[in-house]
């Protein structure tokens, strides 16, 4: 009798600005994301692992990355790289291109928001963001695991034709429903088993 | 303990704030986000304002003096502190670094520098009215503060 875990989803959240970077975190942690934040887009390309100086960017395999990032959210204006530039990287990324980019910024510009879902955003936050915003990342974050879901699971039908050993530990779709919480393979579990999705814990205790 | 007396006061202190304009919506926003497991989380995040905001007001201020005036970083900086304000529900500032952008996209350097002026003072106001504020709300301590509203 396996219980399924819901290991939290996890956001990289990319800001400059110091205040701004807290309440994101705590936007998120309250709406029962698991968060890493950083203060750059640079810092956060090479959290996902890809390095953008070169050009050709290096292909790391989804499976390679240390922690399995389910979102990005990332502020527009920024220093040096700004949130298109990161959103143009990751979408030029073969393995980062299928995770949910959204956009904050504190200036409402039609050509800015219309430039930035173009580029495949997947959604724009207008700062200062509140937390009935955060109920919009879940959505993005589901869909997109089905859409990898499918993907791994055509690859898998390829594969079993030449590869009789289904049961290999490691194997993240194996069928038994114990999808355990410390698989840092979080991506890959079934999109099935989570659509019954957990209700956000609305930390809020005044009335 | 009776804690109605002082209840009454933080109330009565942030109706201030309100009326006043220092401060808006997103203030109650912040508060919305304390809970227990964050108890501090106003104090800490308007702290963050602060000392970020210091920074930029002192290079905002270098930036003014040097010539010839670089109008683009000047925007840059008042831009990032009208983010931030806004972030905390610091509506006077932002409205008063709104004022400076205006001025500066004038390349109105008069304008600029009265703005900051006002912009400092704004800054020094707001500090001192919040600091007085998380004073009263610490005397209550930190399961009242989570438990209650200060609507």
């Amino acid at each position: 009798m396996a219980v399924a875990t819901e290991t939290p989803f996890h956001v990289l959240a990319v800001d400059d600005s110091l205040p701004d970077r807290k309440l994101i975190e705590r936007l998120l942690k309250t709406s029962s994301f698991h968060v890493t934040t950083v203060d750059s887009g640079s810092k956060a390309l090479q959290f996902l692992g890809i390095h953008d100086e070169d050009t050709c960017p290096v292909s790391v395999q989804a499976d390679q990355l240390e922690v399995a990032v389910n979102l990005i959210i990332t502020d527009y204006c920024m220093p040096g790289m700004t949130g298109y530039d990161l959103l143009k990287k990751i979408k030029e990324s073969s393995s980062l291109r299928d995770i949910p980019v959204v956009i904050m910024s504190s200036e409402n510009i039609p050509s800015r928001i219309n430039r930035c879902l173009e580029e495949g955003a997947d959604e724009f936050f207008l700062k200062p963001v509140r937390l009935s915003d955060m109920s919009k990342l879940k959505p993005h974050i589901l869909k997109s695991r089905c859409k990898e879901h499918q993907h791994h699971h055509q690859e898998q039908h390829q594969q079993s034709d030449s590869n009789s050993n289904s049961n290999g530990s490691s194997n993240p779709t194996n069928n038994s429903s114990s999808s355990s919480s410390d698989n840092s393979n979080s991506r890959k579990r079934k999109a099935e088993d989570n659509e019954e999705t957990s209700p956000q814990k609305n930390r809020s205790r005044h009335s | 303990m009776d804690y109605s007396n002082l209840r009454r006061q933080i109330i009565s202190m942030k109706k201030s704030l309100f009326d006043q304009g220092y401060l808006d919506e997103q203030f109650n926003q912040l508060e919305e986000l304390q809970d227990d497991s964050s108890p501090n989380f106003v104090e800490e995040v308007v702290a963050l304002f602060f000392k970020d905001s210091s920074r930029l007001l002192t290079n905002i201020e270098q930036a003014l003096e040097k010539y010839p005036q670089d109008f683009y970083r000047l925007d840059s900086l008042v831009h990032q502190f009208k983010g931030s304000g806004s972030s905390i529900g610091a509506v006077r500032m932002k409205n008063e670094c709104s004022m400076f952008k205006a001025h500066c996209n004038n390349r109105n350097l008069e304008g600029c520098r009265r703005s900051l002026q006002k912009m400092k003072r704004e800054h020094a106001t707001l500090k001192q009215k919040l600091e007085t504020y998380f004073q009263l709300l610490r005397q209550v301590g930190p399961r009242e503060r989570a438990v209650n509203s200060w609507k």
